[in-house]
């Protein structure tokens, strides 16, 4: 399952030039407002017709202009959460949901996700019988996540399902949908603006820039890289795959460990022996030649340096092999240049434990083969 | 004839005008429906050319004096207009039965009806109807689905609007199908009969109370329609 994609449209003074082809699991679109993300999943999910293009899902085409194919949207099987839930205000929780399943009959269903399935992944079988005007905003996005999964798709938009939510509501549905990446088994494209959701949930990353792309790659590349635009170059990170190995309620701390090494992070709520994804951001790694002693910071990781790059501005990016994981650190020329960092040279990463954002820590997911 | 209704001293030719009228503004309302709620949609949704004169066309018979509106449609529905010859050839005819009455009330309470129609079609939300197509549903099913159920309070508010039009037209009505006891005359042409004979304004005054009293039952049914489904949709 893959999706093609080679759109361009102008509109007004905007011009949106993309092309991308998204592998299997969750891929990314990351941009700041006006980037042309939006416009991008309106040209998939076929409520906006470019002005050429290409798209195909699972080798089926849904556009081609060449060849004045276009499938309408509602034969296209693309489900679509948008920023706000858009639940039919006439309808109540239960008819939203089902509404997609009257045109979908006779579709094979997704292993996992009968409606019993999908109400109880997202927590919603106490909303049934309420009209949307009654919900939170974090209940009419989960059954907006639902009405989408129950229409039985074969590719999942999101287009910033978060950015209505405050940090609870975000934090409540950040795990249901790395449940449906690891568990459903369709791909989804999701809209964010926001690193943090980046991190956690992306496994394939495409960057735009004034309707332009920007990178596209796998994320754990792009963001050790920091090739997140112009923006967030600053929140470069690497992406680790942990475990968590244990927790200490009188530090309040969570001990994760992983073949980089041992980390300590501010206390996470998961089981002994979840595997956990964890960014950790660039600038917040030291290193240090010698094993350092008589030092405040808990986590300190041994690994080899792999190579220099330098990022302008005085600063360099000093990417790590840490038993096979990559890690980034971001640090000045003048730290270099006295450290004598080379290539091959055996150095020491120190991170605060504070540095890790807990909202940034997802459920893991094999990064696969990280090329260093 | 019921012993209660008996009491109003209502006269059994009193009594014709009354289930006229009720007969023709029902006909003309339910036959306006569906092309009121086409021309409706087309307003507020499409943008084609001749869109302009199409609601200035609709919106005629609100600025013409109701008898230019009854004359033209004598011209065309007369049993030698334009249309109403060839309508009369496959057995229909208009002219001064109580069928061209509907069709005047029909005429006139028109504009009223698009509008309402119009306005509320305007005001659903077409991402609600996005995210029905994203599900699957063909624009047919959105318009079933989504549309119409989000629109209806304008459509009911539209229909009784055009009701009560119905009800109380008179200047288009008897000028094109005239004023005939137990065919075209309806209570306005009653209540205008009997202003015109000596004695008669004991049943002019009668039929006037029942004229008010009927508007106001129409208004009032609409209003509790539109709040109870104002409740239903959780804005009330």
């Amino acid at each position: 399952m893959s999706l093609d994609l080679d759109v361009s449209l102008t509109r007004g003074a905007f011009r949106l030039d993309v092309a991308f082809r998204a592998p299997a699991g969750l891929t990314a679109l990351f941009g700041r407002s006006g980037s042309g993300k939006t416009t991008v999943i309106d040209c998939l999910a076929g409520l906006v017709r470019p002005d050429r293009g290409r798209i195909a899902v699972a080798g089926e085409t849904l556009l081609d202009t060449d060849r004045r194919i276009a499938v309408p949207t509602h034969r296209r099987r693309i489900g679509v959460v948008f920023q706000e839930s858009r639940l039919m205000p006439h309808l109540s929780v239960r008819q939203n949901l089902v509404y997609g399943r009257r045109f979908s009959r006779g579709r094979e269903e997704a292993p996992g996700l009968a409606f019993d399935d999908v109400i109880g992944l997202l927590g919603i079988g106490h909303l049934l019988a309420r009209r949307p005007a009654g919900l939170s905003g974090g209940e009419g996005q989960r059954v907006a996540i639902g009405r989408a999964l129950l229409s039985r798709p074969r590719l999942l938009l999101m287009d910033e399902p978060l950015a209505a939510l405050d940090a609870a509501r975000k934090a409540e549905i950040l795990p249901l949908i790395e449940r449906l990446r690891d568990g459903a088994g369709i791909p989804i494209v999701y809209v964010s603006h926001a690193v943090s959701e980046v991190a956690r949930l992306a496994d394939t990353l495409v960057v735009l820039e004034a309707g332009r792309v920007a990178a596209a790659g796998p994320a754990e590349a792009l963001l050790r890289r920091g090739e997140l635009g112009p923006d967030h170059a600053a929140q470069s990170g690497s992406l680790l795959d942990m475990v968590v190995a244990g927790h200490d309620s009188a530090s309040g701390l969570t001990h994760l460990s992983g073949v980089a090494g041992d980390l300590s992070v501010p206390r996470l709520d998961r089981t002994v022996g979840t595997p956990v994804r964890l960014l950790v951001p660039a600038r917040d790694v030291l290193l240090a030649t010698r094993v350092p002693v008589g030092l405040s910071a808990r986590n300190v990781l041994a690994g080899t340096v792999r190579d220099l790059t330098p990022l302008g501005e005085g600063a360099v990016r000093v990417t790590l092999d840490c038993g096979g994981a990559a890690l980034a650190a971001r640090l000045t020329q003048a730290s270099v240049r006295d450290l004598a960092l080379a290539p091959g040279r055996p150095v020491f990463a120190v991170v605060k434990s504070a540095a890790f954002d807990p909202q940034g820590i997802g459920t893991g997911r094999g990064l696969g083969a990280v090329e260093i | 004839m019921d012993p209660i209704l008996d009491r109003l001293g209502l006269t059994p030719d009193e009594w014709t005008a009354i289930a006229l009228s009720l007969r023709v503004a029902a006909v003309a309302t339910v036959a306006s429906l569906g092309p009121g709620l086409a021309v409706a949609w087309l307003l507020a949704r499409k943008r084609f050319p001749g869109r302009g004169l199409l609601d200035g066309l609709v919106h005629l018979p609100l600025i013409l004096p109701p008898v230019v509106t009854g004359y033209l449609l004598l011209l065309a529905f007369g049993r030698r207009g334009t249309f109403g010859a060839a309508l009369a050839e496959i057995g229909i005819v208009l002219s001064f039965r109580w069928t061209g009455a509907a069709l005047a009330c029909a005429v006139m309470g028109f504009p009223l009806m698009v509008r309402a129609m119009r306005l509320s079609l305007e005001a659903v939300d077409r991402r609600v109807e996005q995210a029905a197509a994203t599900l699957g549903a063909s624009p047919w099913s959105v318009f079933l689905t989504v549309t119409l159920p989000l629109a209806l309070p304008g459509v009911l508010a539209g229909a009784v609007l055009a009701f009560a039009k119905a009800m109380g037209e008179f200047g288009a009505t008897i000028t094109f199908v005239s004023n005939i006891p137990g065919e075209t005359q309806t209570l306005p042409s009653a209540i205008y009969t009997l202003t015109q004979v000596p004695g008669g304004e004991g049943g002019a005054l009668r039929l006037t109370l029942i004229s008010v009293a009927l508007s106001m039952a129409a208004l009032l049914a609409s209003e509790l329609l539109a709040r109870r489904l104002a409740r239903r949709l959780g804005a009330g």
